[in-house]
């Protein structure tokens, strides 16, 4: 099995490492988690973004530059084409929509008949792209032409908690995006034309279980607004990048690793998203999970960088995922992954 | 010196230092009435609970269940609103013995 280094890390010291140590953890427990199959290829497509929220691990905002090129895109579009078990494409950024080869990654992989989701953040429908000003209003009926499963960041179904997390205004506007999501189908019975949501806490403090946090959200949402959607994952907040920045502030770095180490959950850690997926960076590098991409955690194999231009299913199937200690946020409790909750 | 540190709502288990086993029987049923879902949901139970911790003024209590009813998916518009019930109560509590009064004020002959 080949070796997998760590090139660079980003704010993680020695000290969270060796105080909050996740592979401890696995041994004393004797677990071990290899990849299972590789089926998603998940493309971080841009930082650029028209909003900058509280708990993105991405730092995204609009005035990042980062952004995928076409000979990156075409590469990605012939790794699904020749890769026949990986049968998701998951966008996600920043806002995925503002990369300018957005639309033809979507179209071109539908063509492949892979099953494409976007994380969509809803309210690029309505602002646009912030640094051009090129409208994105055509972005529902775009989705509903290419049977794109959209998966959107709500963090309630009220405005307090969305918009202290997520900038002021943004609740008006997710709504507004969200009926127009609807009118074309998304969310309803019988169409096939998936909307899911995504709650993650507004705090320092883990997330409510994800069945009755959706009865709430499906209660309140259609009671209020009349919007119906699919399902609501729930997710844990990574303690890294912006996030990591708010607990230093509050003083609530510690207590709050304490608490996902403390919860750590071996069902939950069976199904980490990292066992069965692969993360692409906007440069092509590859990682084992967004998370690691941020913190610049790239999978090298035999002492090279693996990229979408070595790509090599088979090494990336027998790798060594490196695991870290913002790790417990994807164990504990009821798991969290892309996907919601993982036990 | 203040009286009060957050950081000793950690150490509640150290009351059980002089009487392990008394304090045992204590977690196991408060562990078992609140901690679990039953007639009632933990949301619930946490939002009882936080109202509890207003009435006695308990300021470890009021951390903890602020914590635990985020936890359990409350919102801040819920949480409130329990402690409104809780106040409600405090002041029919006290009202209702007005009726006390009343029927002082009949045997004194002045009603």
């Amino acid at each position: 099995m080949s070796q997998v280094t760590v090139l660079k890390r980003n704010e993680i010291s020695s000290t969270d490492e060796s105080k909050y140590n996740f592979y401890k953890t696995l041994s004393e427990k004797r677990i071990d988690l290899p990849p299972v199959m590789i089926e998603t290829l998940q493309i971080n497509i841009t930082k650029l973004c028209n909003q900058t929220c509280v708990h993105c691990h991405v730092d995204a905002s609009p005035r990042r530059k980062e952004q995928m090129d076409l000979e990156s895109v075409d590469r990605c579009l012939e790794i699904l084409a020749s890769n026949q078990t990986i049968k998701n494409l998951d966008l996600t950024g920043g806002a995925p929509e503002l990369n300018p080869h957005f639309d033809y990654i979507v179209t071109e992989a539908g063509k492949l008949k892979k099953h494409v989701m976007v994380r969509h953040n809803l309210t690029v429908t309505i602002d646009g792209n912030p640094v051009s000003g090129e409208s994105k209003r055509y972005l529902p009926r775009f989705y509903a032409e290419n049977g794109v499963e959209v998966i959107s960041s709500l963090p309630y179904y009220q405005q307090y908690f969305t918009d202290k997390q997520r900038g002021k205004g943004v609740f008006e506007k997710s709504i507004e995006s969200i009926l127009l999501l609807n009118e074309q189908g998304f969310g309803k019975e019988g169409t096939g034309l998936e909307l899911n949501f995504v709650y993650n806490p507004v705090g320092a403090y883990l997330p409510a279980a994800q069945k009755s946090l959706e009865a709430d959200f499906k209660r309140e949402l259609y009671k209020k607004y009349g919007i119906e959607f699919n399902k609501l994952f729930v997710i844990t907040n990574m303690p890294i990048n912006r996030f990591r920045t708010q607990l230093m502030k509050l003083g609530a770095y510690d207590e709050y690793m304490t608490k996902l180490v403390n919860a750590f959950n071996p069902s939950a850690a069976q199904g980490v998203m990292c066992r069965s997926l692969i993360s692409v960076g906007h440069n092509g590098r590859i990682y084992d999970c967004d998370f690691n991409q941020m913190l610049e955690m790239d999978v090298v194999i035999d002492s090279e960088p693996m990229t979408i231009f070595n790509f090599d299913y088979d090494k990336l199937s027998n790798r060594r995922i490196s695991f870290g200690s913002h790790c417990f946020g994807c164990t504990a409790g009821a798991g969290s992954s892309c996907g919601g909750a993982t036990a | 010196m203040e009286y009060y540190d957050s950081n000793d709502l950690k150490r509640f288990n150290e009351v059980g230092k002089f009487g392990e086993d008394l304090m045992k029987k204590f977690f196991d049923y408060y562990n078992a009435a609140i901690g679990e879902d039953g007639a009632l949901t933990k949301r619930e139970k946490a939002l009882i609970a936080l109202a509890v911790s207003h009435v006695k003024q308990c300021p470890y209590c009021i951390d903890s269940y602020t914590t635990q009813c985020l936890e359990s998916g409350a919102d801040p518009e819920q949480m409130t609103e329990a402690l409104h019930v809780a106040a409600s109560l405090e002041a029919g509590i006290t009202l209702i013995h007005g009726i006390q009064m009343h029927n002082s004020l009949e045997r004194n002959g002045a009603l």
